[in-house]
């Protein structure tokens, strides 16, 4: 408990602040919103073009909705970008200070890059499982709607899974961050990362939507368990063996990016320079 | 054994460098050019417990990389460092439990946060006990006068109360050896002097052993018994200020108002450093010409308003001292 008390007092304090911030909530929630709705009218549009490829989709129109919105609300929980502070802390010289506590540097980024992307996903999710989940329904739009879990066993699924996504997301935001520590620099990192992360988490598209060749390597690549997998979870496309071996892969990515991330940290504050002063 | 010991410490930095303009500009897309700065090139001294040591030089002269290596923060390239019985870097966690740092020119408060808030949070950081804790606080509130503070967020902060603030959070946990990098740089008169009592106090009754950077002569003035001249990466003086000051700058200055226009003196072993109108400032060596027999030599032939001796200002001793190194960075 002691143990942990500086790790969670970090988290905390990053959360709480995070959630201040409103606007930006709103702002995310809004984006997000738009944008889900017309990826929901163009599958809706393929779907129905194409009755024959669709009945061989290994998702339903409505598994695919349900994911699009889950989508679109978890976005803030994939590593996108690099945790701001860091990238702050950096390019300010701010850095020192944070190897000035008596804490493991890498646990203590990781806390707080997790903090920032809960603390982001929560109230988005929320209004978005307001808006998707029950304002449509009761508009009479239920077809377009986000539907609860497949069945109860997908929504235990989903649970588990939910934490190992947050998991292996903090994980990755922590080689972005390394990357921005050893260049000095955020943004090619984040557009670089930003592109890898909306495609091969399944925001962009459903990796099980993906041609047959790639939806293998697609499955066991990092970015899957950050996305695709819990959501597959939810909407019961992933079950029993496969389901199982879904949450192995997020804990499998998860902790190979914690290796690399300590080692790369290491490396990082060996040669580290502090600019200004 | 010392509390502190730097034996021939090493630190080189890589400089991209380019060639300016457009030309420069796609050179350095094919070819980068680094070259090797030098920033510490075997600085050695020793520091006993209660001892509180100025450490001077130029911008560039290594002062920063110096504290930052003896925090733990950067890895030197050479040489040997031990603080508390360890060597910063390799054992940084148990090591940075026992040293306090402000810079002055960062913050290391949360710029969100109120005041109180990032105490409570540096009591978690440092796995400090409640009741301990509450009474170092509320001693360091009373010190620094932060009571008015504490509730407000660190970004709406005057710069005098954010270092009031920052030294505070450098001491919640009590250390034994505390850094400070420029503690004063930028504050007002009365923040100055908050901050040096503070030091005094901590130094002079709690014997924590202050290692303190500045370009404020007036703070070594007030605070440092022993000085440390550091330029090009070397130790250029250890010695206290006034040693340094007697090698240097020995001469005083004689500041005189006559009665009449300023008479053209020719004394021996004495310069005419500045004349205006009725009053002339002139520098003696005090060994050769004693004060008394200068005075009393002018008095006797010229009718004097006022006169008083002075020394040569801390600044301009330090300026000359610089000078007579090379210590200033080109």
């Amino acid at each position: 408990m002691e143990l942990a008390r500086p790790y969670a007092a970090a988290f905390a304090s990053r959360f709480l602040l995070m959630l201040q911030y409103r606007a930006a909530a709103i702002a995310g929630f809004a984006t997000q919103c738009w944008w889900g709705g017309i990826k929901v009218m163009i599958y809706a549009a393929f779907f129905a073009a194409a009755p024959a490829a669709a009945a061989e989709a290994p998702m339903t129109l409505a598994q695919v909705i349900t994911y699009t919105w889950l989508a679109q609300a978890l976005l803030a929980l994939t590593p996108w970008s690099a945790d701001p502070e860091i990238a702050l802390a950096v390019r300010t010289g701010g850095v020192a200070y944070d190897r000035l506590r008596p804490l493991d540097t890498y646990a203590l980024w990781y806390v707080r890059g997790a903090a920032w992307m809960a603390s982001r996903a929560v109230p988005r999710a929320t209004l978005m499982l307001l808006a998707a989940g029950f304002v449509l329904p009761l508009i009479g739009l239920s077809d377009w709607a986000w539907k609860p879990p497949a069945t109860f066993a997908a929504a235990a699924f989903f649970a588990a899974s939910l934490p190992l996504a947050l998991a292996l997301s903090a994980a990755f935001l922590m080689i972005v961050n390394l990357v921005v520590a050893a260049t000095l620099t955020d943004r090619g990192p984040n557009v670089l990362f930003n592109a890898l992360t909306i495609v091969f988490s399944g925001n962009l598209l459903p990796l099980a939507l993906y041609p047959d060749w790639a939806r293998t390597a697609l499955l066991v690549q990092p970015f899957a368990g950050m996305l695709d997998i819990p959501l597959r979870l939810y909407v019961g496309e992933l079950q029993g063996a496969a389901a199982f071996a879904g949450l192995a892969l997020q804990a499998f990515w998860t902790l190979a990016l914690v290796v690399l991330g300590r080692w790369a940290l290491a490396r990082v504050m060996c040669r580290l320079e502090v600019q200004g002063g | 054994m010392s509390q502190i010991l730097v034996e021939d410490l090493a630190k080189t930095y890589r400089v991209s460098e380019r060639d300016p303009g457009l030309v420069g500009a796609l050179k350095g897309l094919v070819r980068r050019r680094h070259r090797v700065v030098e920033a510490l090139k075997g600085v050695s001294f020793s520091l006993e417990a209660g001892e509180l040591l100025g450490f001077i030089g130029p911008n560039g002269a290594g002062k920063s990389t110096t504290i930052k290596i003896l925090s733990g923060i950067l890895k030197p390239d050479g040489g040997r460092v031990v603080v508390n019985g360890r060597v910063p870097f390799d054992d940084r966690i148990a090591h940075v439990a026992e040293i306090g740092v402000v810079f002055g020119q960062r913050t290391q408060l949360w710029w969100d946060l109120p005041v109180a808030d990032g105490f409570d949070l540096l009591r978690d950081i440092y796995r400090l006990a409640p009741d301990r804790y509450r009474r170092t606080r509320d001693e360091l509130v009373a010190l620094l006068r932060l009571e008015r503070v504490l509730d407000q967020p660190v970004r709406q902060l005057s710069l005098g109360q954010r270092m009031r603030a920052e030294i505070a959070a450098a001491l919640l946990h009590e250390p034994p050896v505390l850094f400070l990098d420029e503690p004063t740089i930028g504050l007002d008169a009365p923040s100055k002097l908050a901050v040096r009592e503070v030091v005094k106090r901590l130094n002079r009754e709690r014997g924590v052993t202050v290692l303190l950077t500045t370009h404020d002569m007036h703070d070594i003035e007030a605070l440092a018994q022993r000085v440390i001249v550091i330029g090009h990466g070397r130790v250029l003086a250890d010695s206290p200020f006034e040693a340094l000051r007697a090698g240097v700058l020995a001469e005083r200055r004689l500041l005189v108002d006559f009665a009449h226009d300023a008479p053209n003196l020719a004394l021996d072993g004495v310069t005419v450093r500045a004349r205006d109108g009725q009053s002339l400032e002139l520098a003696f060596d005090p060994a050769r010409t004693p004060a008394p027999a200068l005075i009393a030599a002018i008095a006797a032939e010229h009718a004097v308003v006022d006169i008083h001796v002075e020394q040569p200002a801390i600044e301009e001793v330090i300026a000359r001292f610089y000078d007579l190194h090379g210590a200033v960075e080109a």
